[in-house]
């Protein structure tokens, strides 16, 4: 297969970058996507000019560090699939692929197509644990959990933090993302004690770094675990409670 | 120096609990005053910072993806093992101990595995407690699924991504500890060299992929957590990230480096399909628990799978080992597969492959039974191949998968350099020759959550009062300065060859020489061609940009340089190691019906090597063995 790619180049977070063309002319269908990049960096290393720099590192789908917009959709056309689980076979000989990071004031650019996720941890720092430290819990069996309980918080917990949602939504929000955690852990018994202080700690860490969400629901249809907006509902059901049994203040 | 295991004396069911008491405290309001070290945030470093800072100790985490969250325990798909005994079907701490002691060809420690079977169970009890959600019954009770070399069902599953939510189970706990202040994160950083003083572990030098900087940090302990090493395969199912970089660094400052021969090779993982291939995948062995694994019985059948009638197929596992069939344990399910395709009876590209299929079962249990329990594993893998599995059989073939050598540690999981414990998959501890399926997981957390935050505090209450090393000492500039030198040398090479191009070859060689099957002229050729390759890739690597930005070519340079040294000591140990136990299968040795024969008499022992200079063989010495509860058989899963 033929390619002409159009590649977003960026020295430094500070730099101003640009699109950079490249021509491929032996891409074969069964590579991945990430490795049709690694085939133009070694000929880019050995013509001497810098490799482009991406995130990626299990190339499995699951860890979340591919994060490339192609043809302004993130992880590329194929539902349900990061981008190193895209496969060229899905394109066609002589297409023209445009590829870039995530934009998204949330995530600044640091080199080329990679940027830096790192308020999705603070999220996280805001509540999106159970307080339990090391050896205090009880004995698994004692608490039994509904088969149909244990699926639903499984499909929230599915979330691999690529960022995926946020790059895509014209808000940049990051509903989905939030409100996979909260919810994993309000359907859980385990989590119960905590939802209310839980749900209003990472909804105000969520909006002090990302847009509102207005439901365009872009964020389901690039999430590569396909996870619902039904569970921003959810939590937004978790908020209204959890903020109506506050004190005025909150 | 003598390795001393310090494993204490005892009954084997008292050791640990007797140990716990016999350890020195630090008491709560002395715990502050130390300063603790982790580098690697999976399973193992997750769990042991998150758990450290809970005690009250100051913790400084490493890792080099962006977020803790995704280290490479992430992708663990299949399960965590605990002794439960849910299932009712005779499971207790001694039968996963004993299954787990014989799936390592009686090549670990007994003490070691003992207490990992003991403390199986809590770890399940405190992932349920921080919210993983483990598949349940219909009655609200955890479920379990059976995995190779065990004919119980222990292993405790979420989907096909038990990995991920153990791991952030973790990840959640030690960013709780993050908002408190008790830890600190350094993503994005990566160790490039440990730091000795008066004989002990004080810090280590890093870089700061982002910016480039060299970095000191001081501790008053150091815990390594930094995964295993089968990326010096090239080809292999752990994350492209995934080094050796600092277990290696380690070793040339003094930490011995034991059993580096054993390396798993995982036997479902889909084949390979070119030159460009990057890495492999792992399907799941809890595939094998419905899926029978086939190959024709005519060498050279180009028919469809679901063409080739039942009687022209040969169901080698369940033909071999009738009693385990298709799950018996990972060395033995790879090497069989290897000996039908080397039949010429493979099926994939270049015969490399065989059938995982599943035909059987889904006319048994129904397609939504098969999808309610492998769907998502299927999906990846008709994501990569294109093939339907619910259609048409998966193909499969072998790829190195994990690393039971690693840095060698004690009872105490201190290495040999005071004051530097080694976790998880970075040290030798509990495999011996060979892991278990689904016994990963729970080592890394044994280690993180229960075993580590005992056993460290005993080191440092002796060190009370003395105050982490400043980083202005002589020690921290003397090894920043090396580190920076290296770097510029990698730079400064200007050759003509990607690393990658290097690392490849590299990994060819060692897949040829000390993969799945190793003898003696191979590993004598190997010996002389990866110091060849190692010389060529100083005065022929091509490392583009500078060293003062985010640079990933040079992180995989110093990655592969590291490699391309603890590919020698790989083979060395291989070639040392005259017999065949687990994973480690030299040709010489042998039965009959070709299983691997060990040699208890003169290899009853841990190799544990000592670095001795750059240039210098480095130094053998041997942990003997000693089974007191079980007694040492020839494995048979027939």
């Amino acid at each position: 297969m033929k390619l002409h790619l159009r590649v977003w180049r960026q020295r430094r977070p500070d730099a101003a970058g640009a699109f950079a063309d490249y021509d491929l002319d032996d891409v074969s269908p069964e590579m991945s996507f990430l490795e049709m990049l690694d085939v133009l960096n070694e000929r880019l290393t050995l013509g001497g000019e810098e490799p482009i720099a991406f995130d990626h590192d299990c190339r499995e789908g699951i860890c979340g560090s591919c994060s490339l917009m192609i043809n302004g959709t993130a992880h590329g056309p194929n539902r349900g699939t990061a981008t190193c689980q895209l496969h060229m076979r899905t394109f066609a000989d002589g297409d023209t692929l445009r590829i870039e990071p995530w934009r998204s004031a949330a995530f600044p650019v640091l080199r080329d197509l990679i940027v830096d996720r790192g308020a999705f941890d603070g999220i996280i720092q805001a509540g999106g644990f159970v307080s339990v430290n090391t050896g205090s819990a009880v004995e698994a069996n004692l608490i039994p959990i509904g088969k149909p309980e244990a699926d639903l918080a499984m499909d929230a917990a599915a979330c691999i933090g690529c960022g995926a949602c946020v790059a895509q939504c014209p808000n940049g929000a990051a509903q989905l993302f939030t409100a996979a955690k909260v919810s994993q852990l309000a359907i859980l018994p385990q989590g119960r004690p905590e939802r209310a202080r839980r749900v209003l700690g990472m909804v105000r860490a969520m909006e002090e770094s990302f847009g509102a969400c207005s439901n365009f629901a872009q964020c389901e249809a690039v999430c590569p675990k396909s996870i619902s907006i039904g569970f921003i509902a959810r939590m937004n059901g978790e908020f209204l409670r959890a903020a109506l049994a506050q004190p005025a203040a909150d | 120096m003598t390795l001393e295991s310090k494993v204490p004396a005892g009954p084997l069911t008292e050791k640990w609990s007797r140990h716990k008491f016999e350890l020195k405290l630090v008491n709560p309001a002395n715990k502050r005053r130390f300063e603790v070290i982790i580098v690697g945030s999976g399973l193992a470093g997750g769990a042991a910072a998150a758990t450290l800072a809970e005690a009250g100790y100051n913790v400084k985490c490493f890792c080099y993806q962006d977020s803790p969250r995704r280290a490479h325990s992430i992708a663990a798909q299949g399960g965590i093992n605990a002794s439960k005994n849910y299932q009712n079907d005779g499971d207790s701490v001694f039968r996963l101990f004993y299954d787990t002691v014989k799936g390592g060809d009686f090549r670990s420690r007994e003490a070691n595995v003992y207490r990992l079977a003991e403390v199986s169970e809590a770890i399940i009890d405190q992932c349920v407690a921080q919210g993983v959600p483990f598949a349940r019954e219909y009655g609200g009770q955890l479920d379990n699924r059976s995995f190779g070399g065990a004919q119980v069902s222990r292993t405790f599953y979420a989907r096909g991504q038990t990995g991920q939510q153990l791991l952030l189970g973790a990840y959640q706990a030690l960013e709780r500890q993050i908002a408190k202040g008790k830890v600190r994160m350094y993503p994005r950083t990566e160790m490039l060299d440990l730091v000795v003083h008066d004989e002990r572990a004080r810090g280590i030098v890093t870089r700061d992929m982002v910016s480039g900087k060299i970095e000191s940090h001081t501790a008053d302990a150091v815990v390594l957590a930094t995964g295993g090493y089968v990326n010096v395969f090239f080809l292999s199912t752990n994350a492209k990230g995934c080094n050796g970089t600092a277990i290696w660094r380690a070793y040339r400052r003094g930490a011995y480096f034991a059993n580096p021969c054993y390396t798993q090779i995982h036997p479902t993982c889909i084949p390979v399909h070119g030159d460009y291939q990057s890495k492999l995948t792992l399907m799941s062995e809890s595939l094998r628990n419905d899926g029978r694994i086939w190959v024709p019985t005519a060498a050279g059948d180009a028919r469809r799978p679901e063409e080739v009638p039942e009687s022209e197929r040969d169901y080698f596992l369940e033909r071999k080992y009738p009693a385990f069939g298709n799950l018996v344990p990972r060395d033995i399910a790879s090497r069989a597969a290897k000996e039908v395709c080397d039949e010429g009876r493979g099926v994939a590209h270049g015969g490399l492959g065989v059938y995982l299929d599943f035909e059987d079962a889904i006319r048994r249990l129904g397609v939504e039974t098969i999808r309610d329990r492998y769907g998502n594993l299927f999906e990846m893998y008709e994501r990569i191949t294109g093939d339907d599995p619910y259609r048409t059989a998966m193909k499969i073939y072998p790829a190195p998968h994990y690393s039971m050598g690693g840095l060698w540690v004690d009872y105490d999981l201190m290495s040999t350099i005071p004051g530097l414990y080694v976790i998880g998959e970075a040290n030798f501890s509990d495999h011996g020759a060979n892991r278990l399926g689904a016994s990963a997981l729970m080592q890394g957390l044994a280690d993180g959550y229960f075993v580590l935050p005992y056993t460290i505090g005993d080191y440092l209450s002796r060190h009370m009062g003395e105050g982490p090393l400043p980083t202005d000492h002589a020690a921290f500039g003397h090894v920043e300065s090396e580190v920076r030198g290296r770097i510029e040398k990698l730079l400064s090479v200007g050759g003509a060859r990607t690393v990658d191009d290097f690392h490849r070859e590299l990994g060819r060689l060692c897949w040829d020489y000390c993969g799945m099957s190793r003898e003696r002229g191979g590993l004598a050729k190997a010996l002389e061609e990866i110091p060849r390759l190692r010389e060529s890739f100083w005065r022929d690597v091509k490392v583009t940009g500078a060293g003062e930005e985010l640079n990933q070519a040079l992180e995989k340079a110093g990655r592969v340089a590291d490699f391309m040294e603890l590919a020698e000591l790989m083979c060395r140990d291989a070639l040392e190691r005259e017999e065949s136990c687990g994973t480690h299968f030299r040709k010489e040795f042998q039965t009959a019906e070709g299983e691997a024969r060990r040699n208890d008499e003169d290899f009853t022992h841990v190799a544990a090597w000592e670095f001795t200079g750059d240039g210098n063989a480095p130094r053998r010495h041997v942990e003997e063995l000693e089974f007191e509860n079980v007694v040492p058989s020839q494995r048979s899963y027939k």
